[in-house]
């Protein structure tokens, strides 16, 4: 155990602290990231479509988005690609230059299995099953300034694979009812729990991380309790909340890292509306995430990542199976925005991997690693411990992240 | 994946030493240190051994479940779980059970019934008449999860319902996928509860012919390109099921993308006949010849001739006879009912066992259930129970009767275990790493208060339930507590007595 970890453990396992105390050191640099992970691999080829290319249109009779200017055609980013039409939301943030894609990037990996690839997008390290933590975890190991209970929150009932490892880590619950009063908010309770774990092993390290974690989302929710909502109707699903972790994140300075995952995009069938009702709410979900967030958005990078992408040509039920390369997604302030990054290897038969997907020209670490190095501002070595065996390389990244 | 190769490595070895030394007196005197080592390792107190049988083989000691095992034995108690029928339902349960009629509806009747509704020729679905008719078919679920919870809490056939919760993970079929809202209750009811002892070609065979599973991993569109079926949707092949029937099902490894390919065109044409033509009842499956791939194919090296529907079932009998699907059936095994992270040598013998006997569970089980490790102190109450677990072992230990099921399945849904609500093929994990989190913490916590306390709504309406006695509780559950847990209900009043012990670490784990 580092210094710094046994700051934070031993920090927590004050099991008298005072919980509903607010005014945690906020980190150093006042940056965050927040990964947004969209399991069952969605299907690149639609969110940023490369209109340009007639092989894109040749393999997906039935799928393809239509050219721009097409009724249900793509909004014409640059001339060769184009956003997914559900995605409009999100347009004003690519002409405020707040929105970048890297495309036909991914994981060096060949897997095709759901859960090897997000496994080893999760560790970080492709290929190596036996890596214990997740990268993430090891970047807030990393991370400058004080130690706080909600410096890196998962939101969601189980902490993900990314999340996981010997730093600790708040989980969130999603909605609007998180905040709801609960037995365990009532001090004789609690003391009488604080009593039963009060040992230093994983049940009694998650009970008090959890304890503080629930004692700085309730101070931080009463502060400005009743904040008006600008007579906008209350959206519902991905949107209410992204919105609510903007509020949170504008408010709890001390969150520097987080993470959430979205599922629903395995589409072997019917690709089209289902493709369209999932992007639509995610779009939206992220507009109203950086409306929310204001000035903050300047200090936030959002990375939206997803295992693998799917076949280049459209499968026998209007659906699309397993592939390989994909695009990722970054929205921010720091972010050089309003361009597609990356290296185009294009669709023709010949330019395809292994003759059905897209190939990946850039490894998902080099994305992350020019936030974890521009944003984050960590140093190489820093990278070597996130990433280890990370092969040099970030042709085609240059300008994605403002220095 | 290193592990289970590292097991191997380390039986080799020992064969290798064996081999070696070859002389009589220390082969024996070997035997007699691994005998001793298995007893010395195997004298847990009476009531830990009674206590770990009841976390293991089922959802931990309801009221009287300690007496019971002591009075009749911890072998006999094994033997009885291992053949559930020689247990019969209580009258109650059974009664219970009969009166949740969406179970004893087969696919097509639950089509016809709750389906969405049919239009006439050239008319088109009217939207509300969907919507109600979807909101109807809510039942089956509910019904589903009602049957589900009350077996699990208070079937005797304790090792039956622990399979169930098994295979269905392993077998997994989300009910929001689709059509499968439907038959999700029927899946359970007929694909997998009548196999969970049974052998595994069969559990494999029944969940390939179900229209949940067959709709999940939409192989009912799987299509020949170019066959005379091709009609609408039904243009091309579909490799979802195909692939998960090997990744997950199956051999989960030794396969190409060929294989996944090649498996697919072999499962063209299984799909499902419901209604109008099909009849008024029957189990959905159809096989449509039109649609089929016929040419001859190599699957995992072996020739597959093109016959139509038979070829399928010649590709699962290859999968579950292969070796490499003993061994993940059996570390699946050995991670469920021994430890997250599972001896390889434990593996091992359980894979030998699963090859040795055709696959028979019942077999394999009581191997386990007769092994070292098992009944290793290392590996007895350290598995972090799942939320799954958590909630129904609470509930039996408390003795509390349920009529009203929402507080449960909705803290399975807050804890991120909703039932039939696992979104993905691999289905539910049962490990620490996967369950253990901060607010999941909280959350437990939460309802072990309520549920002590007697706060939680399980009653029907209009009644109240009583707060548990924590010394009946204290007694149901042995009384097996750690001198920290022990000092803090001692230390705490009456009234949180009951929320302290079934929120102890010793009842996170079992």
């Amino acid at each position: 155990m580092n210094r710094r970890e046994f700051l934070k453990v031993s920090g927590l396992a004050l099991g008298s602290l005072p919980l509903c105390r607010s005014g945690w050191a906020a980190p150093g640099s006042g940056r965050r990231l927040v990964v947004v992970f969209l399991r069952g691999a969605v299907d690149g080829l639609s969110v940023v479509v490369p209109h340009g290319e007639s092989a894109y249109y040749e393999s997906r009779p039935t799928i393809a988005i239509p050219r721009p200017g097409i009724e249900g055609g793509a909004l014409d980013l640059d001339g060769h690609f184009g956003l997914h039409p559900a995605l409009a939301a999100l347009m004003p943030l690519w002409q405020q230059g707040a929105l970048a894609f890297v495309h036909a990037s991914g994981s060096p990996d060949p897997s095709r299995s759901h859960f090897d690839a997000q496994d080893y997008m999760e560790s970080g390290t492709p290929g190596a099953k036996n890596t214990s933590d997740g990268w993430m975890n090891r970047l807030l190991s990393v991370l400058p300034g004080e130690r706080s209970p909600t410096e890196a929150v998962s939101f969601g009932p189980t902490l993900p694979r990314i999340m996981t490892g010997k730093m600790n880590v708040a989980n969130l619950p999603m909605g609007k009812n998180a905040a709801h009063p609960m037995p365990m908010d009532r001090p004789i309770i609690a003391e009488a729990f604080d009593r039963i774990y009060a040992g230093d092993d994983d049940l009694g390290r998650a009970y008090r991380e959890g304890k503080a974690a629930r004692g700085q989302l309730l101070a931080e929710l009463q502060k400005d309790g009743k904040e008006a909502d600008n007579g906008a109707p209350m959206p519902t699903g991905f949107p209410s909340d992204a919105q609510w972790l903007a509020k949170l994140i504008a408010r709890d300075k001390s969150i520097s890292l987080a993470f959430l995952a979205l599922g629903g995009w395995d589409t072997h069938v019917n690709q089209g509306g289902q493709l369209a009702n999932h992007l639509r709410p995610l779009g939206e979900g992220l507009a109203v995430f950086a409306r929310e967030l204001g000035p903050e958005l300047a200090d936030t990078t959002v990375l939206v990542m997803s295992e693998f992408g799917r076949t280049v040509r459209e499968n026998g039920n209007g659906g699309t199976d397993h592939g390989h390369g994909n695009v990722m997604w970054l929205l921010g302030g720091a972010v050089g925005g309003g361009k597609v990054y990356g290296s185009w290897p294009g669709l023709g038969g010949q330019d395809l991997y292994q003759g059905r997907d897209l190939a990946v020209t850039t490894d998902f670490r080099h994305v992350a690693a020019q936030v974890l190095q521009r944003h984050l501002r960590l140093s190489d070595a820093h990278l070597e411990r996130i990433f280890p065996g990370m092969p040099a390389g970030n042709a085609g990244l240059s300008g994605l992240i403002k220095a | 994946m290193t592990a289970r190769i590292d097991g191997r490595i380390a039986v080799n070895a020992k064969r290798v030493k064996l081999v070696e030394t070859g002389l009589p007196m220390k082969l024996v005197l070997l035997v007699v240190l691994v005998f001793s080592a298995v007893t010395a390792r195997a004298e847990l107190p009476p009531d830990a051994k009674a206590l770990h049988v009841l976390n293991r083989l089922g959802f931990g000691p309801a009221p009287g479940d300690m007496r019971r095992i002591e009075s009749m034995g911890i072998e006999n108690y094994i033997q009885a779980q291992l053949d559930p029928e020689s247990m019969p339902l209580p009258p109650k349960l059974a009664a219970q059970l009969d009166g949740l009629d969406t179970l004893h509806l087969d696919p097509v009747q639950l089509f016809g019934k709750y389906g969405p509704p049919l239009p006439a020729r050239g008319e088109k679905i009217d939207p509300q008449a969907a919507k109600d008719s979807r909101r109807r078919a809510h039942v089956i679920l509910e019904q589903a999860a009602q049957a589900r919870l009350l077996r699990a809490m208070e079937s005797p056939r304790q090792l039956q319902e622990v399979m169930v919760d098994f295979w269905f993970n392993h077998f997994n079929v989300f009910a929001e996928k689709g059509l499968d809202y439907l038959w999700i209750g029927a899946y359970e009811e007929e694909a997998i509860r009548p196999h969970v002892l049974g052998h595994f070609r069969d559990i494999l065979g029944a969940t390939a012919r179900h229209p949940a599973m067959l709709f999940y991993l939409d192989n009912w569109l799987n299509t020949a390109p170019d066959s005379p079926g091709v009609h609408g949707q039904f243009e091309g092949l579909n490799e979802n099921y195909a692939r998960e029937i090997m990744e997950l099902h199956t051999v989960s490894r030794g396969y190409t993308q060929q294989d996944v390919v090649t498996l697919a065109q072999i499962l063209t044409g299984r799909g499902l006949r419901l209604g109008r033509f099909g009849g008024d009842a029957g189990d959905g499956f159809f096989f449509d010849r039109r649609r089929h791939d016929f040419s001859d194919k190599m699957f995992l090296g072996q020739k597959i001739k093109g016959r139509g529907e038979a070829e399928g079932e010649a590709a699962l009998d290859l999968l579950a006879k292969s070796p490499d699907t003993a061994r993940h059936i059996s570390y699946e095994l050995a991670q469920y009912f021994v430890s997250d992270q599972p001896d390889p040598v434990l593996v091992d013998k359980l894979a030998r066992r699963f090859l040795d006997t055709d696959g028979n569970i019942r077999a394999v089980l009581d191997a386990l259930f007769h092994s070292q490790q098992f009944w290793d102190e290392k590996n007895v109450g350290n598995k972090f129970k799942t939320p799954y677990e958590y909630v129904v072992s609470a509930v039996r230990a408390s003795g509390e009767d349920v009529d009203n099921f929402r507080p449960l399945t909705g803290m399975l849904q807050q804890l991120g275990q909703p039932l039939y609500g696992c979104q993905t093929p691999d289905g539910y994990k049962n490990t620490q790493a996967a369950w253990l989190s901060p607010d999941s913490m909280m959350r437990r916590l939460n309802f072990a208060t309520a549920l002590g306390s007697g706060y939680l709504p399980l009653a029907a309406p209009g009644q109240r339930s009583e707060p548990v006695d924590p010394e009946r509780l204290a007694d149901t559950l042995g009384r097996q507590f750690s001198l920290r847990t022990s000092g803090a209900v001692d230390a705490a009043p009456r009234m949180l007595k009951p929320a302290l012990i079934l929120g102890s670490p010793e009842f996170m784990r079992r």
